[in-house]
């Protein structure tokens, strides 16, 4: 919960070049002379905190690899907070004068600061949080978002749980912004309709009274959303309860991070994500290996999102000085890096249009991860961007 | 909604009131004896949880780490007392709130330097996993009555030890007059760190028990410590007979207000509309409860006028 206070710099992250150069990203000569500075809000500290660790590591780690001394970033601790996320976006914007704002976990923290940063004419680069308000009537010219609309993986897991026959799932999410893109984003592509459908309250930690219902219900399969120690306290419940119907979620539940703390419990269950470490390609190769090189541990889907939006700010800082807002824009627009999820590109409402796998839980050897097993939906976009009038 | 929907939710409720009865106990306790508010029982909880996980990852044995537990959340609590909380008995509530929410920050940084960012793994004994088929019919966690099993004899032990032995008239009159008992020449100080140490080590046991059941996470406690908070005021500061009834009625209500507010509104109310409003209003319930019970009963259930 303390408000840790780190200024990184370049040279502590930057051992690792030598794989940078061979990954070629496009950084190497900034021909601009511009110097970015970059504020990374996300939850370090606290309930949550292996979420926002990932995306800073995974973040600090492209920057490092990239040997580039032109962009600077400002970390600061959001304790899963929005008041505190506030302030410390106005510390940034006002005092610390930053450029992008990036990093922040929660979709309730980044409504609350990614309308107020580009209103003053920043950019802000989500390495995660997609929430429906901020890709259609709301999108703005300056956000990005890196990851996904909170509704995409959701809407492969809908689509998923259609295809393997399930006709009534008992849905449930917290109540908050992305537990209702969730819900929305399953109830979009499901076929049949759900038995029961249920809102928690965010943090809750004890689910005895929504696995009763489960059990009362008539429901064939169960579709969750809970991210981190939430998504952890329902499975290991769920699992102790006797209830062997299917479960069905988003990568959230399942993510490198938490599997491990829920144990044999995930095990075999089928979960939607636009990133998996074992996806084919080169850049996604060498991010696993020097993720785990660094840091001793498997990189997560939040890593690989903040791998990405450092890249992605790294290209664009290549192509056009962030003091120019028309051309970095345009060239953040273009993302042009090698995303570590394959193809990816923006849409009209600087959303990504990408492919949504379907991953299995399984064991390789004494640590639990997961196995892409088939392609969920393929170039996906938002159903916002229609409304989006950019 | 069915009876046998009814009354599994009624042992949910129940089972969440007991777990919530261990923490307010020594909240209320060290309340009520040294007059201290401690913001920083939640971390004992949290400590107990790690605790356990460490020991159960080790051994491989639950009930070793539920010893574990109860031993370090009661040596952890003792040295606190010790070292921090004693200075601050004199001072005033601002300030001792002040110190033990700095004690919170201590222990939440200093767990994740030990432990990391992620949630450790505890799990269920096996002897304890799946559930059980009560008369009537009703499927029912095994692990989860054994919680309310414990809860239960935790009560029943605190309540004889306050009224029966020693140890526990000096901690009521230590409630009453602590010059006085001072003056008979009673070590007071030993008293309180007796006291802090018993108050720490049931958070501890609540931590570990609740933790093989959710996630073992830097953070755990906080939540908690709101709910202990609501119950002891509720119950009445102080008053151990208080947190049990406190935590009893906060625990059923939460639970039931859960599962049956949504199905109220949805009986007049489109149904996704419903889970909304009664998800919304549910999570108010025992604020509102509260507010209640003080507005007839300003010194709690069983608070001392």
């Amino acid at each position: 919960m303390i408000s840790t206070k780190a200024k990184l710099t370049l040279k502590a992250l930057g051992t690792v070049t030598a794989v940078a150069l061979a990954m070629a990203s496009p950084t190497l000569a900034d021909g601009h002379g511009g110097k970015v500075k970059v504020g990374l809000i996300t939850t370090l500290t606290g309930g949550g905190a292996g979420l926002g660790v990932d995306i800073r590591d995974g973040f600090m780690l492209a920057i490092g690899q990239s040997g580039n001394e032109n962009i600077e970033v400002v970390i600061e601790d959001d304790q899963r907070k929005p008041d505190v996320a506030v302030q410390l976006a106005d510390k940034m914007i006002q005092s610390e004068k930053v450029d992008i704002m990036t990093g922040i976990v929660w979709s309730n923290l980044a409504m609350a600061v990614a309308p107020a940063t580009t209103a003053q004419g920043k950019f802000y680069i989500s390495a995660n949080a997609g929430p429906a308000q901020l890709a259609g009537k709301g999108c703005h010219e300056n956000y990005f978002n890196v990851a996904w609309q909170n509704d995409n993986l959701h809407e492969a897991a809908g689509a998923y749980a259609t295809q393997a026959g399930y006709k009534n799932s008992f849905i449930l999410a917290p109540n908050y912004p992305a537990g209702k893109d969730a819900l929305t984003g399953y109830k979009r592509m499901f076929e049949g309709t759900p038995s029961g459908e249920l809102y928690t309250k965010l943090g809750q930690t004890d689910y005895a009274a929504e696995i009763a219902q489960i059990r009362a219900s008539d429901a064939d399969s169960v579709y969750f959303f809970l991210p981190g120690g939430m998504g952890i306290s329902f499975l290991k419940q769920y699992a102790d309860s006797g209830i062997d119907l299917p479960v069905v979620g988003p990568a959230f539940s399942f993510d490198q991070g938490i599997l491990q703390a829920v144990g044999e419990a995930a095990l075999g269950v089928k979960n939607t994500s636009q990133w998996n470490k074992d996806l084919d390609n080169a850049a996604n190769k060498a991010f696993v290996e020097t993720f785990q090189a660094e840091f001793g541990r498997l990189p997560s889907l939040y890593a690989s999102q903040g791998f990405d939006t450092a890249n992605l700010i790294l290209s664009a800082m290549a192509k056009a000085d962030v003091k120019d807002a028309d051309a970095f824009r345009a060239a953040l627009k273009e993302a042009d890096f090698e995303s570590v999820r394959g193809d990816f590109k923006f849409g009209n409402n600087h959303h990504p249009i990408q492919n949504i796998y379907v991953r299995e839980v399984i064991k390789e050897g004494d640590v639990y991860t997961n196995k892409i097993i088939s392609t969920g939906l393929t170039a996906h976009q938002d159903v916002y961007a229609a409304e989006c009038k950019m | 909604m069915n009876t046998l929907l009814l009354i599994e939710q009624i042992l949910n409720g129940l089972q969440f009131g007991v777990m919530l009865f261990l923490m307010a106990a020594g909240l209320t306790l060290i309340f009520g004896v040294m007059g201290l508010i401690n913001l920083a029982h939640g971390s004992l909880y949290m400590i107990g949880a790690f605790a356990a996980a460490a020991v159960a990852g080790w051994t491989g044995n639950f009930f070793l780490a539920l010893i574990a537990s109860l031993v370090a959340a009661a040596i952890v609590g003792a040295l606190v007392e010790l070292t921090i909380i004693r200075r601050l008995y004199a001072r005033d509530h601002l300030e001792q709130v002040l110190a033990t929410f700095a004690l919170i920050l201590i222990f939440s940084e200093a767990t994740r330097w030990i432990f990391g960012s992620f949630p450790l793994f505890l799990n269920v004994p096996e002897v304890l996993k799946g559930s059980i088929t009560l008369p009537g019919g009703i499927q029912y966690s095994l692990y989860r009555l054994t919680i309310i099993g414990i809860g239960l004899a935790v009560a029943v032990g605190l309540f004889l030890l306050i009224s029966k032995t020693r140890v526990g008239m000096r901690i009521r009159a230590g409630e009453n007059d602590r010059e006085m008992i001072a003056a008979l020449g009673v070590d007071i100080s030993v008293l309180y760190t007796m006291v802090f140490a018993l108050g720490a080590a049931l958070a501890g046991l609540s931590g570990a028990l609740v933790g093989a059941i959710q996630s073992v996470e830097v953070g755990m406690g906080e939540p908690v410590l709101i709910l202990a908070f609501v119950v002891i005021v509720i119950g009445g500061i102080g008053s151990i007979k208080g947190a049990f009834a406190g935590a009893i009625l906060v625990g059923l209500t939460d639970t039931l207000g859960r599962t049956m507010l949504p199905l109220v509104f949805g009986s007049f109310m489109e149904a996704s509309a419903a889970t909304t409003v009664g998800s919304a209003l549910a999570s108010m319930l025992i604020y509102i409860l509260m507010a209640g019970v003080l507005l007839f009963k300003p010194t709690g259930l069983f608070g001392a006028t």
